[in-house]
């Protein structure tokens, strides 16, 4: 009885501690980041492995999402008579949901995995207390540049998404079932605000972003420096961003949309 | 260098798609082009019942939006529904003051929005003018129960 107690105490202490590590590890890249501005490489390097690299998933993933929601929705409203607001139907759920969501869900798999075998295998090998040898801090040099990239490109690649998302939905929609092209447009045109929803998407996104690069540096920083360590760093990274993701989806859409 | 010089060029072509991205969210598919922010003016209308109109819905003449409810309150005095409509700018001088508006619903299930059918007076309304003819909106359940109660009427006549 008394030896469960202790495990539960044990795994309440060691969920602190890891909550209290991953903030101090936030607090050293962000006070990192004014370093950043003298070395804008570090930025761009990363901007390039952390976003163009994942625009393709991204750019094809929306499309098809578009499409299918062009296709459903068409399905169930027909049977309304109501295809004409296909356009609102397709662009509120892309613009309000699916595309940050599912873009930091891909994110997440694409870039943060990357991130974290990239962090954990240089602890691995030592790259990073050589760093340190040099008396070069590899937050400051290593991380902080990769979580700007991330809360830069995340925005980015979900409004791409949602944007081919729309267009997927306006080619099956229009061009395939042949919903009419003025009312898919103007009927999206009025119902959908440029401040409660595709402001309010860009700042889901931005959370996510945060969250998925910060969780995926912070189990690559915190990996045990085997490979077993940093296989399982990786798992961890998708799973909590998933879960993360799903979770401050859920309390972000209350606070925005809940009157 | 040349790898650095892809890279660049790579880079700034995802930032440049992903503006535009966000341009094209904002300007094609958001109701930005068509809202043309805190210009214009405002005329009051009083209701007896608005139904279910919103801030927000469409206030049209001859079927043509000119404008949005900007604001909707409640008189304490009168128990009346006080709407406040903003007209776009472009439409000064073109409600005559004995403009009549009624609320009306597109479609069977649709939104409301106000329709305004012009009068036939010389003086125009202007900002904080107020629109004294008004219809109010159409409750389905009213219309039902008055429908009944002329029909029970009827049957009560002929015998």
């Amino acid at each position: 009885m008394l030896e469960q107690l202790a495990r539960l105490g044990r795994i309440g202490i060691g969920s602190l501690e890891q909550l209290g590590r991953g903030h101090l590890l936030l607090l050293y890249m962000l006070a990192g980041i004014s370093e950043l501005f003298t070395r804008p490489r570090l930025l761009l390097n990363q901007l390039f492995s952390v976003g163009v690299l994942s625009v393709l998933i991204v750019a094809i993933s929306g499309t098809f999402v578009g499409m299918v929601l062009g296709l459903q929705g068409y399905y169930i409203l027909s049977q309304f008579g109501a295809e004409q607001t296909l356009g609102v139907m397709v662009a509120a759920s892309l613009v309000r949901e699916l595309g940050p969501v599912v873009t930091a869900l891909l994110f997440a798999g694409r870039a943060g995995s990357a991130l974290t075998a990239e962090i954990g295998l240089m602890k691995a090998t030592e790259q990073l207390s050589g760093l340190e040898m040099m008396a070069v801090n590899p937050v400051k040099r290593i991380l902080t540049p990769r979580f700007l990239a991330g809360f830069v490109a995340m925005p980015l690649l979900a409004a791409m998404f949602s944007a081919l998302g729309v267009l997927g939905g306006y080619f099956v929609g229009v061009g395939l079932l042949g919903v009419d092209d003025g009312a898919f447009w103007s009927q999206m045109q009025t119902k959908i605000d440029l401040y409660d929803d595709v402001l309010n998407g860009v700042i889901k996104s931005l959370v996510f972003g945060f969250v998925c690069t910060w969780i995926a540096l912070f189990q690559g920083y915190g990996s045990a420096p085997t490979s077993e360590g940093v296989s399982r760093a990786t798992t961890r990274t998708v799973v909590h961003s998933s879960f993360a993701v799903l979770g401050l989806d859920f309390i972000l859409t209350a606070l925005m949309f809940g009157e | 260098m040349t790898q650095n010089r892809t890279m660049e060029i790579l880079v700034g072509a995802f930032m440049a798609v992903g503006f535009l991205a966000l341009f094209f969210l904002s300007m094609q598919v958001s109701n930005l082009s068509s809202s043309n922010g805190g210009e214009g003016y405002q005329v009051l209308a009083r209701f007896d019942n608005i139904g279910s109109l919103k801030v927000r819905s469409p206030v049209t003449m001859a079927g043509v939006r000119i404008g949005r409810v900007s604001d909707i309150a409640f008189d304490r005095k009168t128990f009346e529904a006080v709407v406040t409509l903003r007209i776009d700018s472009g439409y000064e001088q073109s409600i005559p003051d004995d403009t009549f508006a009624k609320i009306f619903t597109a479609g069977l299930l649709g939104e409301q929005y106000i329709g305004l059918d012009a009068g036939g007076s010389s003086t125009f309304l202007t900002e904080g003018g107020q629109i004294t003819l008004t219809q109010s909106a159409l409750v389905l359940e009213e219309i039902i129960g008055q429908f009944l109660f002329s029909k029970a009427e009827e049957g009560t006549k002929i015998e």
